[in-house]
């Protein structure tokens, strides 16, 4: 503060020299700006990517002959979860073995137990074979199928496979919404 | 002592310059009037402020506990409810401070909303305070899913559904919302870091300028009939105003320090009294049975959803809390001159009963809406006895299949059971026979409330159900009668 300031008046005209300062300064904040920016976007919109297909084991299919018809809630830990999920990732499928003389992608209907209206979890009631919604008052067919309430389409259907050694796999569900279903068949 | 603590106060003003900038900003004139009886209506700003203060003080209290991943945040917040020393104070209060602020938050808009307080150069004051509210409701929503519990974690659930109704994009915001491709530890993560950092990271900077703007444009003289706002006049009229009035450090701080307190010890009296809020149960999704309803500054618009046809959902959903936010935002450029007292505006007056008796009807729907069914009561709720002690054995079996094919979730018998569907204790006074065959097989027509049920029963079923339905009236009364029907109607079996 005490040195006393040189008059820009009586200094050498730098003018092209300080354009080039400029220039610069403002070229190496973008790259900088851009270096800090680009790849913390690119990490918040990490959970974007769409790399997530893993198979959870239901069982040998012999467990299912005896149960045509039936409807049964399966629960297990989706891996689709992290590590410190904890009881958050229990996931359940509804499971129903139709019988083995449908077309073989009959054979198995699996409903995710999510609502189509708003995600409540829904339950199965056999004696009049229907799911009702605790939320909002949804309620589906056995089919599936929306009976009454204000779910905009049926229950959300899990691919599954049988496998070589003859198991039952349903793909583990992710949260279904109506633009992201769990089938690529259901996307309307 | 007292002359070397002067001296050290000098050191450090020398230095800080506290005496040359925020001095006469406290000191910053104000209205006469602000320093008399009127200056009550200006408490509730500094009040508001005052409870963030106690929520930035109890939330870095909770932080030192609560840990922000599914499998320890019920347990942690368990331990602060019993096991670490004034854990449940601390969540208490941080629950009742943080309704404070919205109910502080909400009088003080609408002083300034009656007062016109928010016309010319006020205008920019009110924006930044609109959005300040947003911030303190964002602070709730958020808040309530740091509790981790199944009101939280299906609340969730209903917040990335509705979120995945967004045309085009809804997979991707439910993507950002949630982090993850399940609702688990990505989503709580996320809510904590907004919770913890973003939103009081926005609010503190809003809250920056929103005071800023306050000093800049000075606080609005109590309004007088017939005193006429006027762009092109009221800054002389005020410079004037505020030459003949009083520094804000004095009667007019003081009246904002005494109901500060106020609100600070009646939060802190909630809080013993009431304790805290929660959580209620661990949540696992496998687990079916979930009845998630939001925290009470949402519930207006859970008790709207309730009463609304499903085709305007997704309209009320997203569209709606728009418009509500663009209307606000709009209030100060609508109407930024003219009459400023509550008197010379009726309109401004109806508008906030309107809105306060809309909001408050549609709170209590909320918090008492009929919405969800009673997914017990088919074995949990039994017929009343006196309903079915005079009935023959037919009938009686039909309130067996009543109970079996889960009626009852819907449908109250006496007050008891589901309140989504009528209660049907008197049913056969209003149905015919086969209205009611009609009602039970084919369910609400056009896809309404209730299912069909035509082929879930039999035909015996049906038979014994609908002799039951009709004799569901009080003693003595006959049976409903259609118009179209001969007056010898069949006999009641």
């Amino acid at each position: 503060m005490t040195e006393p300031h040189p008059n820009p008046e009586t200094m050498p005209r730098r003018g092209f020299f300080q354009k080039l300062m400029t220039w610069t300064t403002y070229a190496a904040g973008a790259v900088a700006a851009a270096a800090v920016g680009v790849p913390f976007v690119g990490y918040l919109l990490g959970p974007l990517r769409k790399d997530l297909e893993k198979w959870v084991d239901l069982g040998p299919l012999d467990d299912f002959k005896d149960l045509v018809g039936e409807t049964r809630l399966h629960t297990f830990p989706n891996p689709l979860g992290q590590p410190w999920d904890g009881k958050a990732a229990k996931t359940g499928v509804y499971v129903r073995y139709q019988g083995p003389g449908r077309p073989a992608k009959e054979q198995f209907v699996i409903f995710a137990m999510n609502c189509a209206h708003l995600g409540c979890p829904v339950s199965w009631f056999p004696q009049s074979g229907l799911f009702m919604c605790p939320c909002h008052g949804g309620v589906y067919y056995a089919s599936g199928k929306c009976a009454s309430g204000p779910p905009p389409r049926g229950l959300f259907q899990c691919d599954w496979r049988i496998t070589r050694a003859v198991r039952l796999e349903v793909k583990a569900p992710h949260y279904p919404t109506l633009q992201d279903t769990l089938r690529p068949e259901d996307r309307s | 002592m007292k002359r070397l603590l002067k001296a050290l106060g000098g050191w450090f003003d020398a230095r800080l310059g506290v005496r040359e900038t925020i001095l006469p900003m406290l000191k910053h004139p104000v209205p006469a009037r602000v320093a008399g009886p009127m200056g009550w209506w200006y408490v509730f700003g500094s009040a508001s402020m005052t409870l963030l203060l106690i929520q930035i003080l109890t939330g870095i209290g909770l932080a030192l506990v609560y840990v922000p991943a599914p499998d320890n945040a019920y347990s942690s917040l368990l331990s602060l409810n019993h096991d670490v020393p004034l854990g449940w104070f601390l969540r208490a209060l941080h629950y009742y401070a943080g309704s404070g602020m919205v109910v502080l938050v909400l009088i003080h808009m609408t002083q300034v909303f009656l007062h016109g307080a928010y016309k010319y150069p006020r205008e920019l004051t009110w924006v930044v305070g609109v959005f300040l509210l947003l911030c303190v409701l964002g602070m709730f929503f958020s808040g309530q899913v740091l509790r981790w519990d199944p009101d939280a974690y299906w609340g969730l659930a209903v917040g990335g559904s509705m979120a995945g109704r967004v045309p085009w994009v809804g997979p991707w915001v439910v993507g950002l919302l949630l982090g993850g491709p399940i609702i688990g530890g990505d989503a709580l993560s996320r809510f904590f870091a907004l919770h913890v950092f973003v939103i009081p990271g926005v609010l503190l900077l809003l809250l920056a300028v929103h005071l800023w703007l306050v000093l800049k444009c000075g606080i609005s003289a109590p309004p007088v009939p017939g005193q006429i706002v006027d762009p092109k006049t009221y800054d002389v009229e005020y410079k004037k105003e505020v030459e003949k009035g009083v520094p804000f450090l004095g009667d007019a701080m003081m009246k904002d320090a005494l109901f500060s307190a106020l609100a600070a010890i009646a939060v802190v009296a909630l809080a013993a009294w009431l304790g805290p809020v929660g959580p209620s149960a661990l949540p696992v999704p496998s687990e079916t049975g979930a009845n998630p309803r939001p925290e009470w500054p949402f519930l207006w618009l859970f008790g709207l959803l309730s009463l609304s046809p499903p085709a305007a959902e997704t309209f009320i959903i997203l569209v709606f809390p728009l418009l509500l936010i663009v209307g606000l935002l709009a209030v100060p450029f609508v109407s930024n001159r003219g009459e400023r007292s509550p008197r010379r505006r009726p309109m401004a007056v109806l508008a906030v009963v309107v809105i306060y008796a809309v909001l408050g009807a549609l709170t209590y729907q909320g918090a008492t809406a009929p919405w969800s069914p009673h997914m017990t009561a088919w074995s949990g709720a039994p017929v009343p006895e006196d309903v079915v002690r005079r009935s023959n054995p037919v009938e009686l079996r039909g309130a067996v299949v009543f109970q079996y094919k889960d009626c009852r979730n819907c449908h109250a018998l006496e007050g008891q059971g589901g309140r989504r569907g009528p209660d049907l204790t008197d049913v056969g006074r209003r149905l015919t026979r086969d209205q009611l065959i009609d009602q039970v097989s084919n369910g609400t027509p056009g896809g309404g409330l209730m299912p069909a049920y035509g082929k879930q029963v039999s035909d015996a079923e049906m038979a014994a159900l609908t002799d039951f339905l009709v004799s569901l009236r009080p003693p003595g009364q006959p049976p409903a009668r259609s118009t179209t029907e001969p007056q010898t109607a069949r006999k009641e079996p």
